[in-house]
């Protein structure tokens, strides 16, 4: 670029000539200097400013997953809500990020003829799609509700969307009643996971109960390892 | 063919506009964000997809560490004259017959990050000043049945600042246990409702592949 510069102002030399002649006939201007200020020093203070503030600060705020447990019953002789067993499907977090499920209800009385548990995992085409297909009904609903949102069919404010896939969920009777159980060598990480695929699969009805003495044993028929003493309680 | 003379003298770059630039991302990240506050324990936090964010003001975190320690934050309220947090510690004081001289409290005012120290070692804790020997006294705070220092302290909260919501911070490798230790002392203590603070899951969901 230079290069092509200077030998273009060798061809223009003669027109320069005219036009420094022109000038030289003029009043002889004293070259103005604009004061030049060093900025390196700020460019160098504010790298190290920017990677103070990268450093030290959060950009986004932490994200929450609301839960809501059962309240303890501390009055020993009311009853627990009773919940059809047909719709009952039982969760139970295994150790090692394993996870089992079994439908139904199970009696201390079977001990002796636990049902077997169903091993899965939190991959989407292991507890997921066992969840959707229970929930088929309801997340069609949702899903269809969401779709009319989305394409613009139904103008509604966030919030009072978020109310009627909440009153969709309070609506539904057919979907299952998960009941999530840990056994003692979960991790918190699994937890979290499960309740997110609730909320992934539009779950209405869930939550997390007390593990039964006779479903760690079933628990760890189904992981192979030793069981924990005789219970406490039977 | 004549030699190109090079310039002796050495390019000058206007550096005002790196300049501009720099203090147009200074003042964005300054306006933008909030000073992340160091925690005694590291937790790496398990991901979801759901999208609230955390409550500006009326919290209580629990940190669950992935050693089974559990650490106690709260925020001075919606208002900083409010001062929730030597309140607590006072009320704290009473149920263990510790008296918090006006000092102290102003030190545990100001404690940006979560607290682990036994109630009774928390004096010492606020009068140290070196930081390395604090957090050596974080040891987690005592959940035990007999010593069930959490229950009083989630108590003298929910006392002072009655509007306060629970979040738990636990690591993705913190054990079952632990956490149900805490839910249960919280469930004694009526507490139900949990805010589970989790990161963003950045992975898509295909909801049509899902359907098939």
């Amino acid at each position: 670029m230079r290069q092509l510069k200077l030998t273009s102002q060798k061809y223009k030399s003669d027109m320069a000539e005219i036009i420094q002649e022109e000038k030289a006939g003029g009043k002889k201007k004293a070259k103005k200097h604009a004061p030049h200020i060093d900025m390196t020093p700020m460019v160098d203070l504010m790298c190290l400013l920017i990677t103070f503030f990268m450093l030290t600060t959060a950009f986004s705020k932490a994200k929450i997953m609301e839960i809501n447990l059962p309240e303890k019953l501390k009055d020993k002789t009311v009853e627990p809500p009773k919940i059809s067993a047909s719709r009952t499907l039982n969760i139970v977090l295994g150790p090692e990020g394993k996870l089992y499920y079994y439908p139904g209800t199970v009696k201390p009385e079977d001990y002796n003829s636990l049902p077997p548990l169903t091993e899965t995992d939190f991959s989407p085409t292991g507890i997921r799609t066992i969840l959707l297909e229970r929930n088929r009904a309801l997340f069609k609903k949702i899903d269809d509700f969401k779709n009319q949102v989305v394409t613009g069919k139904l103008v509604m404010s966030p919030d009072s969307a978020q109310k009627s896939i909440s009153k969709l969920k309070t609506d539904d009777d057919t979907g299952p009643i998960v009941l999530i159980k840990a056994y003692k060598k979960a991790t918190y990480g699994n937890f979290v996971d499960i309740l997110d695929e609730m909320n992934i699969c539009g779950i209405a009805r869930y939550t997390f109960v007390e593990i039964a003495w006779y479903e760690e044993k079933m628990v760890e028929t189904a992981a192979g390892i030793a069981p924990t003493p005789t219970p406490a309680k039977k | 063919m004549p030699k190109i003379k090079l310039p002796t003298k050495s390019p000058h770059i206007d550096m005002t506009p790196m300049v501009d630039l720099f203090a147009v991302v200074l003042t964005f990240l300054m306006l933008t964000t909030t000073m992340r506050q160091p925690e005694p324990a590291l937790v790496d936090t398990p991901t979801s997809i759901s999208e609230k964010t955390t409550p500006d003001a009326n919290w209580m975190t629990l940190l669950l560490s992935k050693d089974d320690k559990v650490f106690l934050n709260f925020d001075n309220g919606p208002d900083t004259l409010l001062a929730f947090r030597p309140k607590i510690l006072v009320e704290m004081g009473k149920r263990y017959n510790i008296e918090f001289t006006d000092a102290e409290q102003t030190e545990f005012k100001k404690y940006p990050s979560s607290i682990g120290v036994p109630i009774l070692k928390m004096k010492e804790f606020l009068d140290t000043k070196d930081n390395m020997v604090r957090t050596a006294m974080q040891t987690g705070i005592p959940i035990d049945s007999t010593d069930n220092q959490l229950a009083d302290w989630i108590y003298c909260t929910r006392t002072v600042n009655p509007n306060v919501q629970a979040q738990i911070k636990g690591d993705a490798k913190t054990g079952f246990e632990v956490v149900k230790r805490v839910l249960d002392i919280m469930a004694d203590k009526n507490v139900f409702k949990f805010n589970l603070i989790t990161t963003l899951e950045a992975v898509k969901i295909n909801l049509a592949e899902i359907q098939k």
